[in-house]
């Protein structure tokens, strides 16, 4: 067993390396959560270029391969977009990754928005337009909670899927928890071929907790979700006062 | 939740009174399929019409175009004595309305429909309070003032902290007519509402609905299968077979005394079940 152990030093690289890949990974989900809704939802919009342009966010996102993307975001985009967006110029290499990630995700989680609000009953959106809700107001607060449940499980794959795909960052010279375990493998090859495999295994470890890490956030918001379904039964949200109402 | 309520948006809700529907060659197909033909209809304020006819006959149709589900081919519909599909234009003329124009309108009217459509994330108060919250800018307290009282005339006010998957068909459906009353619409459309409930719970909805007639406030459209009901409640009877109207007149004279073969034939064939 104790084979299998590192050093603390060997630990705290590893450690600052899961930080960082944490780091890509929040930056990427919040925007690809974001991308998400809105070409999900633009993906059904009534205007045709509105879903046009949706389309073709998909495909692109969807259709280039992740690496690709990341080489072009920190090589390329800064120089060629870098007088236009000079925010972009000098942006470290962990923020485009996260970028590139989060456009990747945003075309797979689309499709996944896009399919859970076509899941829902069409009478749902009958209702509303019989009761002159606008279309903004069906998405927000008849059509969306109630894909939310449908959207949560796919949605927790994807995000492990671009945990995994945060190890491409290290391709590309950033540092995160692959290029961490790169570096300490620069420094054991002495140790030879056994000691790089109990590294890598340790790597292998961590990031199935970093996976087993979103699968609990994912499925305590499907259980919140699910117990603010059922849950409003007998205690009131609202104070029953029959005596009251029931004469008028 | 902030209410998302523009001045525009803001309709009334007091009491506007029962509106007339005026149908005046209305055409609608699907695809090939023409389901109603220079469809010419007049409902009066106040009047309760039940619209009966074969499967397929367009009833449904009718319903759904008067609720701007589906959209008209051809001709104009009236209600309230306001176009709900044109403008009239300075020069008199009239042009397709604007989606504005449409939702301004359609705050007029209201539909329960065959198999309820309740919001399953809420509870029945819920239900019955959004539109009013979210469409007419009432006050949340307002709001479920009203709504308790619409839910205790529909006879669920115990009821009212549950979802529609606590409660029954019947109960879903009364429900479902509440939150339609909230926006206290000049003219109801019911389809089939008790056609998806078991036999024993569509008294209970029936009730609600002579309720409603009693009261006189809105004029009510209903497509019905229950000829017993129809002939207590109607003040006039459509009978309607492949997109018009084969017949019209009140239930003594339609359901006792037809005058057309195709009624004859439709109401023997119901009768039979
Ligand atoms: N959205 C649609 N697309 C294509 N065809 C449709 C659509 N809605 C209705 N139809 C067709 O139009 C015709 C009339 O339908 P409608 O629902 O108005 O009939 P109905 O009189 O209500 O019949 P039922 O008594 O069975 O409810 C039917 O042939 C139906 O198949
Ligand atoms: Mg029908």
């Amino acid at each position: 067993m104790e084979d299998l152990v590192l050093t603390p030093g060997q630990y705290a690289q590893l450690w600052n390396g899961a930080l960082a890949t944490v780091r890509i990974l929040a930056g990427a989900f919040a925007l690809g959560l974001f991308l998400s809704l809105v070409v999900g939802v633009g993906r059904l919009s009534e205007r045709k270029w509105v879903r046009g342009i949706s389309f073709g966010f998909v495909e692109f996102a969807r259709g280039i391969s992740s690496i690709i993307l990341l080489t072009i975001m920190v090589i390329a985009i800064p120089i060629l977009l870098g007088d236009v967006f000079p925010w972009l110029r000098g942006r470290s290499v962990a923020v485009l990754g996260a970028i590139a990630l989060g456009l990747n995700m945003g075309g797979y989680g689309a499709e996944i928005i896009r399919g859970s609000i076509l899941a829902i009953p069409k009478g749902q959106g009958e209702a509303c337009i019989a009761l002159n809700l606008s279309p903004t107001q069906r998405l927000r607060f008849v059509v969306l909670p109630q894909a939310l449940r449908i959207i949560l499980p796919p949605m927790g794959n994807l995000t492990i899927e671009i945990l995994k795909g945060t190890a491409l960052v290290s391709v590309v010279a950033g540092f995160d928890l692959m290029r961490a375990t790169q570096n300490l493998i620069a420094g054991m090859l002495a140790q030879g071929a056994l000691g790089v495999t109990v590294l890598f295994i340790n790597v292998l470890f961590i990031y199935f907790i970093l996976a087993q890490g979103v699968n609990g956030l994912f499925r305590l918001a499907e259980r919140v979700l699910d117990r603010r379904f059922e849950q409003r039964t007998g205690r009131s949200a609202v104070p029953i006062n029959v005596a009251a109402t029931a004469g008028s | 939740m902030s209410t998302n309520v523009t001045e525009t948006d803001r309709t009334d809700l007091s009491d506007k009174g029962a509106a007339s529907v005026r149908f005046r060659a209305v055409d609608k197909a699907f695809g090939s399929l023409t389901v109603l033909e220079n469809l010419h209809l007049d409902v009066e304020p106040g009047e309760r019409v039940v619209i009966i006819g074969p499967s397929g006959s367009g009833k449904t149709t009718i319903l759904r175009v008067t609720m701007t589900l589906e959209h008209i081919d051809a001709g104009t519909i009236q209600v309230g004595g306001q176009h709900l599909y044109h403008e009239e234009t300075s020069a008199g003329s009239l042009k397709a309305a604007s989606e504005r124009h449409i939702r301004k309108v359609r705050s007029n009217i209201g539909m329960v429909f065959q198999h309820f459509n309740l919001f399953p994330h809420m509870s029945a108060i819920e239900n019955v309070m959004l539109a009013p919250v979210k469409v007419h800018g009432t006050s949340r307290e307002e709001a479920q003032h009203l709504g308790m009282e619409l839910l205790a005339k529909v006879g669920l006010a115990e009821h009212a902290n549950h979802t529609p998957g606590q409660l029954s068909g019947g109960q879903k459906q009364r429900v479902a007519i509440a939150r339609a009353l909230a926006t206290q619409p000049s003219v109801m459309l019911f389809d089939e509402v008790t056609s998806a409930l078991d036999p024993e719970l569509v008294g209970d909805v029936l009730k609600v609905l002579r309720d409603i007639a009693e009261e006189g406030k809105t004029t009510m459209m209903l497509v019905t299968h229950e000829m017993g009901f129809a002939r207590e409640i109607a003040d006039r009877i459509l009978m309607f077979d492949k997109g018009r109207v084969v017949e019209s007149g009140p239930p003594s004279q339609v359901l006792d005394d037809p005058q057309e073969d195709r009624t004859r034939s439709f109401l023997g064939a119901v009768a039979e079940h």
